[in-house]
């Protein structure tokens, strides 16, 4: 089975652009927090969705609208609604993280294909297979918290497609299990579908460097010479036992390209790349290197080898212009 | 209103975790969870030594339940979940969706704190495979909790985590390991010199974070002794308090004098400020950032 590549679509523009530079998937979201990437500026309102559909479904790509946040009984009915417009607009695909909403759409939509999202945490085949039993899920997205050799095992015992983060910023946390960023700014991926708000950042330049803030915490401070990268929370440096570094993790993007043979022959079914929240311009880059570099691994797998101008390319983009295998390499963790 | 015991979250050599339970069963808590939620890779007890340190505590008169790890990752992870499933003696808590798997339609299990259970839909869905206590996320508020099992309208023990360093987030790197440069898989089990975790401060030298192997916390005390009297009149059942190195009976003994009303609330906070290793906060209950404190 050939892999497909499931690129992030953050505005109707970047859409086209994925779908013309081949994904096979595109993945959206509406304009609040009934998804992950709730950011200003962001995701699609009704019309740009209907729009952003109608020009996959022509070119033969799908759409996948992730409703991955965790709905609360005192704003249910917002998610039980974008479920329904997902239906009714014609989505390929909803992606979910919440039981009770799986439920739901399983119940008012039986035909809406389901895809268990990065944030419901699923990092087992028992996990997964408890979707599957109860919702039917069919595809489910892995935190990026396994190595390649678990992820290998976990396929082997799950009817459910596996799809693999394979590019793009990297959540160090287990996704769904992170409350960083409502400690600090009481705004959380779970519930506000938002880490490390932009509305929280201030930037100050002092005399000891240029001091990024989330809501008054100091995230990191950067020397002249330091590329000021956006302040996420795991991503500053913290002072540990008396040392100053990274102390959780370096402001670092995923790059699986040199995996992608192993990738394949383990049978996953999607490869997916972070960054909804970027331009078109870096999703028409990064999805035409990808695209390349998977039917190139789908004809030849034996032979797969990731181009250096492909790196090049990737690296340009890259977050921190640094980059990592992750959990997938064992040593990283 | 009961007083639970939640899991020790930190890695202490053998000799102070049997110490550590000895003292909590003359404390005033009525519910006890026992077990490793943190890391595969901690070995000072095993699940014997736990279902025995469970024995002593029940025999005192506690209820005890067996906790389950919070990452899943291996086959190995899954096989020490598949024994805590099978034990019988004790109910157990999922903390991960492939432990409610497992328990599903056994009775009386608890539906842990990092299940994620925000709306009366997904409850339900628990109580049917037979969760019979739930854990609130810690990152939500009272408001939110009090919608929650207003809309479930059924009777249902609930438990808050009311006092301790809040878990913030789950990793699968070890980040004590990385402060000393070890990778995971030949860490030194260096986290065991933490009896608290390991700090970690802003550039500026203000607490923010405690390292505590694979898991996060705050720096701050998350604390709802001052919310007690809201708290009361709410639905909640079961506040949890989070082991720590030092005090925590005398802390779980402030919590009863508040709860049967032998102490006023305030005072009782203020009683246990020198008990705490940090700063105070309760901003998530008030539906604020966590770190925000003394939000009344």
């Amino acid at each position: 089975m050939a892999i497909e590549l499931v690129c992030p679509a953050g505005s109707l523009p970047a859409l086209k652009s994925a779908v013309d530079h081949g994904a096979d998937c595109v993945y959206v979201g509406f304009k609040d927090a009934t998804n992950a990437r709730n950011f200003s500026g962001l995701n699609f309102d009704d019309r740009a969705m209907a729009e952003g559909i109608s020009h996959a479904h022509r070119r033969g790509a799908k759409v996948l609208l992730a409703l991955n946040t965790y709905p609360r009984s005192d704003n249910w009915t917002r998610w039980t609604a974008a479920v329904d417009k997902a239906a009714e607009l014609g989505v390929d695909a909803v992606i979910l993280a919440d039981p009770g909403l799986m439920r739901y759409a399983v119940r008012s939509h039986p035909q809406l294909r389901l895809h268990l999202s990065v944030q419901g945490s699923a990092t087992s085949h028992e996990a997964i297979n408890f979707y599957h039993e109860h919702f039917g899920i069919r595809r489910a997205v892995l935190p990026r918290v396994l190595s390649l050799a678990q992820v290998e095992r976990v396929i082997a015992a799950t009817p459910v497609e596996i799809e693999l983060f394979g590019f793009g910023g990297l959540c160090v946390m287990v996704e769904g299990r992170c409350a960083l960023s409502a400690y600090a700014t009481g705004e959380s991926p779970n519930c506000n579908g938002a880490c490390s708000p932009g509305k929280y950042v201030r930037w100050q330049q002092t005399d000891g460097g240029m001091e990024a803030r989330v809501n008054g915490i100091l995230i990191d401070r950067f020397a002249d010479h330091e590329h000021a990268g956006y302040p996420t929370l795991c991503k500053g440096r913290f002072a540990v036992g008396g040392e100053t570094y990274y102390a959780i993790e370096e402001p670092t993007s995923l790059n699986t390209l040199e995996l992608l043979p192993q990738i394949a022959r383990m049978g996953v079914a999607a490869i997916k790349i972070e960054g909804r929240q970027r331009s078109p311009a870096y999703v028409a880059q990064v999805t035409r290197v990808w695209r390349q570099a998977i039917d190139r691994a789908n004809r030849d797998p034996l032979d797969f080898r990731p181009e250096a101008a492909w790196q090049r390319e990737l690296a340009k983009v890259s977050e921190g212009r640094s980059q990592t295998l992750g959990a997938y390499h064992r040593p990283w963790k | 209103m009961k007083l639970a015991l939640g899991p020790l979250l930190y890695y202490w050599p053998r000799r102070r975790i049997l110490d550590f339970y000895g003292e909590a069963a003359t404390a005033p808590i009525d519910i006890v969870y026992l077990g490793e939620t943190v890391c595969s890779r901690r070995h000072e007890l095993r699940l014997p030594d736990w279902l025995e340190i469970g024995e002593r505590l029940a025999a005192s008169g506690k209820q005890v339940v067996i906790s389950s790890q919070t990452l899943i990752e291996s086959e190995s992870d899954l096989k020490t979940l598949r024994r805590i499933v099978e034990q019988s003696r004790f109910k157990v808590e999922a903390n991960d969706i492939a432990a409610v798997r497992l328990l599903s339609g056994s009775e009386g299990w608890v539906a842990g704190p990092s299940l994620n259970v925000f709306n009366e839909h997904t409850l339900a869905m628990l109580v049917e495979l037979g969760a019979r206590r739930f854990v609130a996320p810690p990152e939500m508020s009272g408001d939110a909790l009090s919608a929650l099992l207003t809309a479930y309208g059924r009777p249902l023990d609930c438990e808050v985590f009311a006092y301790g360093r809040l878990p913030l987030a789950f990793s699968a790197r070890c980040f004590t390991a990385r402060h000393f440069n070890l990778q995971k898989d030949d860490c030194a089990f260096r986290c065991i010199e933490f009896e608290d975790g390991l700090p970690l401060d802003t550039r500026e030298g203000r607490p923010f974070l405690t390292i505590n192997g694979i898991q996060t916390q705050s720096a701050s005390i998350h604390n709802l002794l001052g919310d007690l009297p809201a708290l009361s009149g709410s639905r909640v059942g079961v506040l949890r308090i989070s082991p720590q190195a030092h005090h925590t009976a005398a802390i779980a003994a402030l919590f009863d004098d508040a709860i049967s009303g032998r102490r006023d609330a305030r005072e009782a906070f203020e009683a246990c400020r020198p008990l705490m290793a940090g700063e105070a906060c309760n901003g998530f209950w008030h539906g604020r950032a966590g770190i925000e404190g003394a939000v009344a």
